[in-house]
This record gives structure tokens, sequence and C-alpha cells, in this order.
């Protein structure tokens, strides 16, 4: 007899199959784009040019042509990078964390949310490079032996940590994510019809055959993958927020950011994960799959990250009262009352009020206020971000120096080229790979669905009839089943 | 993946526990099983085959201390043996600033180091996709069981009558 708990209601709704998973998440990758998606990636590539346009006219003419000055020397570039940086944190998050802690509701979001980690650390990546101004010297940030004498890169400097932690996240998300394609793209390629298609997804499902033995090893690699992203995603945001921290700049100098930034960086990435994921869903109809348990859940991390960061904020703004350091203390007094009181007050708002509204369980489990919150979230952390550099930086030490940044029309196109570039990703894969992990999704079904299928119904309680060696227990009979 | 040469009997079962129960049942009445090729990981199956435990993990260990030493090698002869440099008043080998550049590393080359041995013990890369298969369902929705009639002393009459009252559903000849 399958016995669901009843407090947990079923993952997966509509007492599914294994055929009918493999069937529902193949299709739109099998199917001709669909008019929506042609139209969606029309405007996404659209955008993207226009970008793309503001990016070669940044790089040809130089960083004068953003409104950066003397006073405010980091301004949108950095606000963009930490605002994508901290988007790409939930997919990881989503895939390894959630992993470790055996939570199984995970298996429906984590193909899409890791796909979400690396396009956002792309777009992320790209401000790293604009904000160098001549990114064709990128290569200074390595340490390679070179021709100005042997001065390597110093590696006391947060700088350079972040150098090797995004590029180490990046490529690690994406071999944690090609593993995990790998079953599907053998599902997908042994589904296929065109020989153009069987031909690639067979080269990269690596000639997958599903034996045990591989399912062994595969396991157990997935396992160790995600015990080493685990560390690896606290241990980026951790750095991202020691280039400030390091720093003697007031409003930078605190030791409450490490955890603050990670803390941020998942509240954001959930509620990115949440917009896509609510379209997604709708688009694809994959509604059985990506249930309103998913997203109730994932508004609940929403609720308890917002509610990290708000304490966070209010830690902050006590410690500079109570530090005696005028400096700090003027840093936060002018960013609540200063001229970027509207930023200030923009990411109290949104970061802070809004993910308590996840208290009730009506709005929780409504999506358009979750699609709703989620939007807000995400201008709220860009914020955020805003408010800690630019607010920090544009009135320092010296009266005489302060200074006002406004954005010009290619800090705005370059922010613009961040989106081009993640949105044509994304719909990139969402139509040519599966969105949800079939063999993962196929593995849980049995213990969550809803009405389980006559086919694999009233066998839940027999895994318990073998025991560690393989030898099935005395009494154990087939025709009870 | 081992290269797949003779007579092979496939029984396809519908249903993971059945493959599951069948397993030991075969063994026991003295079938010798190759392989059995699912969909998705069914736990405690490996163990069922008798398939020795993976020694991934080890190789995964030694690519991390690799890494863990490159890391700190590199740091140390660059910051405070090649260009000695005093930053921050501190000492040119500061090793607790090394800290997040060793970690970084060493996640680094555990993870690209143990899923390329992941490969290589699988056999697997792209020109994979050309060896043979068993089944092409088991990928979608069936379990595949390969015993290879070459390794077995029984009768092909008997293992597929022994296939079929361990719960397959169908019971096919492959030849290679």
């Amino acid at each position: 007899m399958h016995v669901t708990s009843p407090v947990r209601e079923p993952l997966i709704q509509g007492g599914k199959t294994y055929a009918d998973v493999t069937e529902d998440i193949c299709r739109h990758v099998e199917g001709a784009p669909t008019k929506e998606w042609k139209i969606a990636f029309g405007i996404s590539l659209l955008v993207l040019g226009y970008g793309s346009y503001c990016l070669a006219w940044t790089w040809w003419e130089g960083l004068g042509v953003w409104g950066l000055n003397k006073t405010v020397g980091w301004a949108w570039d950095i606000t963009n990078f930490v605002w994508w940086v901290g988007i790409g944190h939930a997919g990881t998050l989503i895939s390894a964390i959630l992993l470790l802690f055996r939570q199984k509701w995970r298996t429906s979001i984590n193909r899409a949310a890791e796909a979400m980690t690396i396009f956002a650390v792309l777009a992320a990546a790209s401000f790293i490079l604009m904000h160098m101004g001549r990114p064709w010297m990128a290569y200074w940030a390595l340490p390679l032996p070179n021709a100005f004498g042997s001065l390597w890169v110093n590696f006391n400097s947060p700088l350079v940590w972040d150098v090797f932690a995004i590029s180490t996240y990046f490529s690690v998300s994406l071999v944690f994510w090609y593993i995990g394609l790998i079953p599907d793209l053998a599902t997908i390629r042994d589904r296929a019809t065109s020989k153009v298609s069987k031909l690639m997804y067979g080269l990269f499902a690596m000639g997958w055959d599903g034996s045990a033995k591989t399912w062994a090893r595969y396991e157990y690699v997935s396992l160790i993958l995600a015990g080493l992203s685990t560390p690896l995603v606290l241990s980026v945001h951790t750095i991202v927020s020691m280039d400030f921290a390091t720093s003697v700049i007031p409003g930078w100098h605190t030791t409450i950011f490490p955890p603050y930034f990670v803390a941020g960086a998942i509240f954001s990435g959930f509620a990115m994960v949440q917009n896509l994921m609510l379209i997604t869903r709708v688009v694809y109809r994959l509604e059985d799959y990506i249930t309103l348990e998913h997203i109730e859940t994932m508004n609940k991390v929403i609720t308890l990250t917002g509610s990290v960061v708000g304490v966070a904020y209010i830690t902050e703004f006590f410690i500079a009262w109570y530090s005696g350091v005028e400096y700090e203390y003027y840093a936060f007094f002018n960013r609540m009352t200063g001229p970027y009181w509207w930023a200030y007050w923009a990411m109290m708002t949104c970061n802070v009020i809004s993910p308590q509204l996840f208290w009730s369980r009506k709005l929780r489990r409504s999506i358009t206020f979750t699609f709703f919150i989620s939007v807000i979230v995400n201008i709220g952390m860009w914020f955020e971000r805003f408010v800690i550099i630019v607010t920090s930086l544009h009135r320092d030490y010296l009266p005489s120096s302060w200074a006002m940044f406004s954005p010009t029309r290619y800090d705005i196109g370059d922010y613009i080229f961040s989106f081009g570039l993640f949105f044509t990703l994304f719909l990139l894969f969402s139509k040519y790979l599966p969105v949800i992990n079939m063999a993962e999704v196929k593995a849980v079904i049995r213990s969550t669905s809803a009405d389980l299928p006559k086919k694999i119904a009233g066998v839940a309680k027999a895994r318990h009839d073998v025991n560690k060696m393989g030898q099935p227990v005395p009494n154990y009979n087939k025709e009870q089943e | 993946m081992a290269e797949l040469t003779g007579k092979y009997l496939v029984g396809v079962y519908d249903d993971d526990d059945t493959v599951l129960h069948a397993v030991p049942k075969l063994r026991k009445s003295g079938v010798k099983i190759e392989e059995v090729y699912s969909p998705f990981p069914i736990h405690g199956l490996d163990e069922a085959l008798g398939h020795p435990r993976t020694r991934i993990g080890i190789a995964a260990f030694m690519f991390g201390v690799t890494g863990c030493c490159c890391a700190l090698t590199l740091m140390i002869w660059t910051m405070g043996i090649d260009w000695p440099m005093i930053i921050g008043g501190k000492d040119p080998i500061s090793i607790p600033n090394y800290i997040p550049i060793t970690f970084e590393l060493t996640v680094l080359f555990t993870a690209f180091g143990m899923v390329t041995t992941f490969f290589i013990s699988n056999g697997m890369g792209p020109a994979s996709h050309f060896h043979p298969r068993f089944d092409f369902r088991s990928t979608d929705n069936k379990f595949v069981m390969a015993i290879n009639m070459g390794s077995n002393a029984m009768s092909e009459d008997e293992i597929s009558r022994a296939l079929r009252d361990s719960g397959a559903e169908e019971v096919n000849i492959k030849q290679f």
C-alpha cells in the first residue's frame, strides 16, 4: 500500500507513468518551435542586438561613455555584476544543497534553475569584462608569466580571489548541469527520428546506456559534486562581498557582509527562478510537474532569506550608530536621508516588507501574486547593490569632491545587453533541452505521485523487502501485491 | 561499457521493483546476469547484481589533494620566492590570505578530475554514440536485463523461462 504523509502534498500530479514523464517533457524539444517561442526569441534577439551595439560603443570609445566620475568610480557596472551573480546562486543551491538535504521537490525545478545559474553568471561575467575598459587585457588578472618582469598578480587581493571564485563556480556549475543532462540527452537521442538530432543529442549524450554500474557511479559523482558545490556557492558570494568588505570605505567595511550577501543572493535567485518557472510551466504545460506546492516551498525560502536580509539591514544600521564612528554613521544616515533616499527606501520596501506578505498562505499560493512579488524582490535587490555601491562612494571624506551619479544611455544599454544575453540563452535552452530532469522525476514519482498509475501502484513498500546483500527477505511474495 | 560480442538474451521489464526483485531470484537459480539498464537509478540494484562499490571517491580525493597542493605551491612561490612582496604589512607568505584560492582550486581540480574519471571508467565519450545497445526503450520506461549466453551454462529455454517467471514482459535475443 502506498502511504503519503498527510502534511505533504504529492510532488507530481496527474498520475504520471514513466512513459508519460518522457512524453510530457520531450514534447517541446521534439516539436517545431511554437509561435510564442519565436516571438519571444525575436524580441530577445532585438534586445541583445541593441545591447551589443551599446557594448561595442562602450569598448570602442572607452568607459568615458558611462556616467562615472572621479568620486563614483563604480556604479551600474558592479551593481549589475553583483545582481547577476546573486541571481546565479539559486540554481546550484537548489541542485546541490537541496540534494544533500534530500529535498525531493528540487527534482522538478533543478534543471531550469541550474541553466539560469549558468546564464546569470555569464551575464555577470560580461560586466567584469566591461568594467575593465580594455577587455582584451582581461588575461592580466590571471597569474601568467609575463613580459614585465616576473611580477605576479596580488594573491592577497579579494579581486583576484573573485577571478578564481567566479570562474570555478561557472565551470563547476556547468559540469554539474551537464552531468545531470546526460541521461536525458540519451532519452531524447533514443526517441529522435531525424538523423541530425539523433547525431547531435547522441554526441552530447556520450553513449549513455543507463547500466546499473553507470548509474551507481553517476549517483556517487552527483553526491560529491553536490558536496563540493555547497561550500562553493557560499564561497562565491562571500568573496564578492569581500571585494567591498576588505576596503576601508565607510558603508563597505563591514564584517556582516559575507552572510548578508549570501542570503541576499539566494533571495534574489529564488525570485528569478519563480519568474522563469511560472512562465515555463504555463508555456510548456508542465503544471503537473511544477505544482503550487513547489511554488509555495520556494516562496517560503524567499521569506526566510528575505527576513535574513532584513535583519542584516537593521543590524548594519544599528552598528553604524553603536560603533560611534562618525564616518560610518554618516554613510548610513546619508543613505537613508541623503539625495539617494529614494533608492534606499525602494530597497527597504521591496526587500524587507514585500517577502513578509508570504506569511499568508493564500498569497503564497497565488500565482499572480508570486510573480508580482518575485519581480519586486529582484528590483529591490538591484537597488540594494546600487545603494551599497553608489551611496557609499558619492560622498567621501572630502566634501569638495562630493558628486552624484547619473547613468547615461550606455550604462542603461549595457544593462539591457545582459538581459538580451540571458533571455536569448534561456530561450535556446528551453527549446532544445528538457527543462525538467526526466530521470530524477521518474526516480521520485513512485513515492510522491498523487494518483499512482495502476502499473506501478502498490509496490512502494517492496523496496524494504530486499536486504543489504540484495537477497529477498524470505516472506516476500510477488502475489501479495 | 564492455565490448558486446556473442549472443545475448534480453529481458524487458516494465517496473523497477519487479526488476530489483528479479535480480536476486535469478542469480539464486544460477543465471549469470551481465547488466541491467534502467531509465533512472534504482537503489540497491548494483549491490544486488554483485557489482563492486565504485572507487571514484578515492580518485576525487586524490584530485582534490593535487588541486590544493598546486594552489599553495603557485601562491607561495610567486608571492614569497619569485618576487617577494610585502602587502598591507603582511609577511610575503601569508597563508590565511591564500585560503580562498586554495579552496577554489581544490574544488575545481576535484570536479573536473572526478568527472573525467567518470567518463573514462564508463567508457563514455562522443564516439560511444555509435556503440550497439540492447534496447532503446531503456532510457524511456523499460528496464532491460542483459544475459550473455557465452558465460552461462544454462540453456536458452531455461533462462528464458526463468526471466518470464521473474516478471519479464518480453524476452528477446540479440546477436552482436
